[in-house]
């Protein structure tokens, strides 16, 4: 059975259903990553299992304990979850050492003076802020705060921390670094890591499992990572998790062409059966999934190339659209860099079937 | 994970205990409505029921009185000179010792901040034996000098009232505006400059504006502060028939004895009174409408100054000679009074004496209203950090149904004249209501709550919303019960707004005479009604010996103060 289990949870802030029958499962000893775009009510179900809101309706269990059940009104107070949490703030005591603040969880749980000590030690080892143990939060850098945080996490629980945003207020090189760091300790201790993001990269770089809400704050796919990219289950997930390129596909005869405005060109792909039922349909596909391919019969002009170092960004005129073209540096010296101003052929790769969005006009 | 606990989750079926928020809730508006409510009903019953009847007889009676109206005028009149005057000098200033050049500033800032510690009652009388119209120590020295048949200058006049007043309220304006003059965002006028504008456009056009908020709640608090204001007008404006609505109300009361007539008359008074002070605020209000401004940065960036050139040293005379007349003057005045030997006597050192001084430490009156002050005000302080703390978090953070009532009635009693929440305090507490604290420090402990709440529940309020939730959340989270997590986290980190919140009750509470000069009694004297007693029974010496050392007693406690303060800011 799932370690953690939210059952049709529904919250409402008055009028304003955050949450409808929400059910999501964790297994243990992995990470996962629940992604959605801000105010889907990410945070909302993450208080609901900490105990600081508390839902209308559903159940809650963590490892078979249940902490929530509106049926049988139960309802642990926040204090007695034993859930390890790093808010997004940090949220670090400032009037309490670093020391003073890790070690508040196991005070609370009157643990005697030497068993602390030790743990504090080591779990500031984990987190590599043994050096800074006397410090107050006021002389930490944002980094290092959101190291105690972490630190004060697993202090709480060694098999379950919450994770709401933590790295969204550090810089990008930073994150890329407490990302690392937090994969290695949970890699080290085994520990069930529940992590909050609206960023699609940091739970794409994270995650064993991944989440995918949407705006409503309804489910709409779980799988790896690889799941998640090649294999979307809908446009929004599509569009979501990175850049895209549209174009729309018109039906001729029993074929279909690229509308591209003033002009349409066949599409030479095959168009899957349960596609072929949308009205008005269009394809999908991500930048690193065209290629240059002079042989390709459908044309376009470059209109501009930026190099980023580990790949060129193209904006690529075609027809009346532009769509952007990425290739990897690897590619751009087997195949050759595409000049800005030239003619180019364009292949797509693993094309997506949507219908189309509704556009104002 | 430890499972000690985990047995007690069995426990943990909703709807069994009584929260903690809820009784802080009911807690908060039970004490508010015996506090503020109860006075101030007490006033608008007794104003317009007559045996049990509606009636605006009583305010209409009181409406026809020359006497009232003319109170009435002065008031207004006061009031609106004040602020006129006080916010210009305090702009002023604000601006040259905020963005000038000009020398001495530290000490200077520090020493225009002394009137607001300064009971304005000892200027006043400080003032009166310089200036006044027969006996003052000026007018008696300028008559000899210059051979004049009466006296040039008379303190004991509406302007003279205007004068002292403005000398006390014009901080108000000027700290207000100092502080924003100084973390206001240098770029707003560096912009302006570059855009080409000249110095001078530039501070009409950019940083006036820009101040308006802080120069606009300044003006408030001179406005509000000065039409409830009673010492003044009553040490300046008696002798001569000068009434305020305030001191009108006070020699109702102590004409009539006491009597419930007397009493009747004031209330409908005070009602009066409010009614001057909500038109004011309705008036200011229109007059100084703008919407506030996002212009101070978090970041402390240091503002250009402005090179005064020629008129520095100029300048610099202007502002050492204004502190002179309103600080030095006043102080040495009251010092060298106190140790003459008799009243009326040239202040010349064969006339002084340290008996004065010596007799206040042995006359058990004053030693008793010395003490009685600070019981007073350390229990005023004490009991109105913790109200105003637990209902700023009721308000911050609890915000329950009714949350916006719990905010008006906590300030409520701050833009309500000290006089008349005496009145109400007298209605409320004297044995209407079975309750009878007449005569004793209670009621005047009561009335000081109430007129202070609001200093420390704004200050605390301040303080929670610096404290995120997350802070006490994480707390939670970390096995720590509501009330654990707020002793543990958000009490601490309040802690100092709490403390300076209980120095702001105590240090006005200790100079306090606007109220207790209502509610003392025989034995409750606090040491302003003490001053102002002796004064009036014409112990001019021993009045200035007392006042002088209550001074001392406010400038030794207000440095320690900012010495603790100073400490704090390290941690």
């Amino acid at each position: 059975m799932a370690y953690v289990r939210f059952e049709n949870i529904s919250v409402s802030y008055g009028d304003n259903q955050v949450l409808k029958n929400f059910s999501l499962s964790l297994e243990k000893n992995e990470i996962m990553c629940l992604v959605g775009p801000s105010g889907c009510g990410k945070t909302t179900l993450v208080r609901c299992l900490l105990g600081l809101t508390r839902p209308d309706e559903g159940e809650i269990y963590v490892d078979d304990r249940c902490l929530f059940s509106s049926k049988r009104r139960i309802n642990v107070p926040a204090e007695r979850r034993g859930i390890g949490i790093v808010f997004q703030d940090y949220a670090v005591w400032p009037h309490l050492t670093v020391k003073e603040n890790v070690a508040y969880p196991m005070r609370k749980k009157r643990m005697k003076k030497e068993d602390i000590d030790r743990r504090v030690r080591d779990v500031l080892k984990q987190v590599s802020m043994s050096e800074y143990i006397n410090h107050l939060p006021g002389q930490l850098s944002g980094g290092q705060q959101q190291r105690v945080a972490i630190a004060r996490a697993l202090m709480s629980s060694d098999d379950l921390i919450v994770m709401d945003e933590p790295i969204t207020n550090l810089d990008a090189k930073l994150r890329d670094q407490m990302l690392n760091e937090i994969r290695d300790i949970q890699r080290n201790l085994g520990t069930t890591i529940f992590y909050i993001t609206h960023d699609q990269k940091a739970a794409l770089h994270l995650g064993d499992q991944l989440a995918i809400m949407n705006e409503k704050g309804e489910l709409v796919q779980i799988g790896s990572d690889e799941d998640i990219i090649l294999r979307p289950k809908s446009r929004f997930i599509f569009e979501f998790i990175g850049v895209t390129n549209f174009i729309p596909l018109k039906r001729v005869d029993s074929g279909y062409k690229l509308d591209l405005g003033r002009e349409m060109i066949p599409w030479p792909e095959s168009v899957p059966e349960d596609a072929e039922q949308i009205k008005l349909l269009e394809m999908g596909t991500r930048p690193n999934d065209i290629t240059f391919d002079d042989a390709s019969p459908i044309r376009a002009k470059v209109k501009r190339a930026v190099f980023l170092g580990s790949e060129y960004d193209y904006f690529i005129e075609l027809g009346d659209r532009e769509i952007r073209v990425q290739q990897s540096t690897l590619d751009a010296a087997l195949v050759g860099v595409a000049k800005e101003g030239t003619e180019v052929g364009l292949r797509f790769l693993n094309p997506h079937y949507y219908e189309a969005k509704r556009r104002e006009a | 994970m430890i499972n000690l606990r985990r047995n007690k989750d069995l426990a943990a079926v909703e709807g069994r205990r009584i929260g903690l928020d809820s009784i802080m809730t009911v807690l908060a508006f039970v004490l508010l409505l015996v506090i503020v409510v109860i006075p101030i009903s007490m006033i608008i019953y007794n104003a317009f029921f007559f045996e049990g009847k509606f009636t605006f007889g009583l305010i209409v009676d009181q409406l026809t009185r020359s006497t009232t109206m003319s109170s009435m005028w002065n008031t207004v009149k006061i009031g609106g000179l004040v602020t006129l005057f006080g916010t210009i000098v305090g702009v002023f200033y604000a601006w040259l010792l905020g963005r000038s050049n000009i020398p001495g500033k530290k000490l200077m800032r520090s020493l225009f901040t002394i009137p607001y510690m300064f009971p304005p009652f000892l200027g006043a009388m400080a003032w009166d034996l310089l200036l006044n119209g027969r006996s003052g120590y000026l007018n008696r020295w300028l008559m000899q000098t210059f051979n004049l048949s009466s006296a040039p200058l008379n303190i004991n006049t509406v302007w003279g009232i205007v004068f002292v007043e403005i000398s006390y309220y014009f901080p108000f304006v000027f700290m207000q505006v100092v502080s924003a003059l100084e973390r206001m965002d240098p770029t707003l006028e560096e912009s302006a400059r570059i855009a080409g504008a000249k110095q001078g456009t530039v501070i009409r056009t950019i940083t006036l504006p820009l101040v308006v908020p802080a120069i606009s709640a300044g003006a408030l608090l001179i406005l509000i502060s000065s039409l409830a204001h009673f010492g003044v007008p009553a040490i300046l404006g008696f002798s001569q028939g000068i009434f305020t609505l305030p001191t009108r109300i006070f020699a109702v009361i102590s004409r009539s004895g006491g009597s419930f007539e007397g009493i009747r008359q004031a209330a409908a008074l005070s009602i009066l009174l409010v009614i001057v002070v909500a038109l004011a605020l309705l008036l200011q209000r229109k007059v100084l409408s703008s919407g506030g401004y996002d212009i101070i940065k978090g970041k402390s960036m240091r503002p250009t100054l402005i090179n005064l050139r020629g008129a520095r040293i100029p300048l610099f005379i202007v502002a050492l000679v204004t502190l002179v007349v309103i600080v030095i003057v006043p102080l040495v005045m009251i010092f060298l009074v106190g140790l003459v030997r008799a009243y009326g006597l040239p202040l010349r050192p064969e006339n002084f004496t340290l008996a004065n001084y010596a007799r206040i430490f042995t006359t058990s009156g004053t030693v008793d209203s010395i003490k009685n002050s600070l019981v007073l005000a350390i229990s005023a302080g004490v009991i109105s950090m913790v109200l105003g703390t637990l209902i700023a978090y009721v308000v911050q953070k609890i915000k329950p149904k009714g949350t916006g009532v719990l905010e008006i009635l906590s300030v409520l009693p701050y833009s309500i004249p000290g006089t008349v929440l005496a009145i109400g305090v007298i209605l409320a507490w004297s044995g209407s209501l079975r309750v009878n604290l007449y005569n004793t420090l209670w009621i005047i402990l009561v009335a000081y709550i109430a007129r202070y709440l609001s200093f420390s529940m704004k200050t605390s309020s301040a303080a929670l919303l610096q404290v995120h939730p997350s802070l006490e959340e994480a707390a939670r989270t970390c096995g720590a019960t509501h009330t654990e997590s707020l002793k543990d986290i958000t009490l601490p980190l309040i802690r100092p707004a709490m403390i300076s919140g209980f120095f702001l009750i105590f240090l006005p509470a200790m100079r306090e005479v606007t109220t207790s000069v209502l509610l003392y009694g025989p034995y409750t004297r606090t040491l302003g009604v003490q001053i102002y007693s002796l004064r009036d029974a014409g112990m001019m010496p021993q009045a200035a010996a007392l006042g002088s050392v209550a001074i001392v007693l406010i400038i030794v406690i207000n440095a320690i103060v900012n010495a603790i303060t100073a400490d704090r800011k390290g941690v």
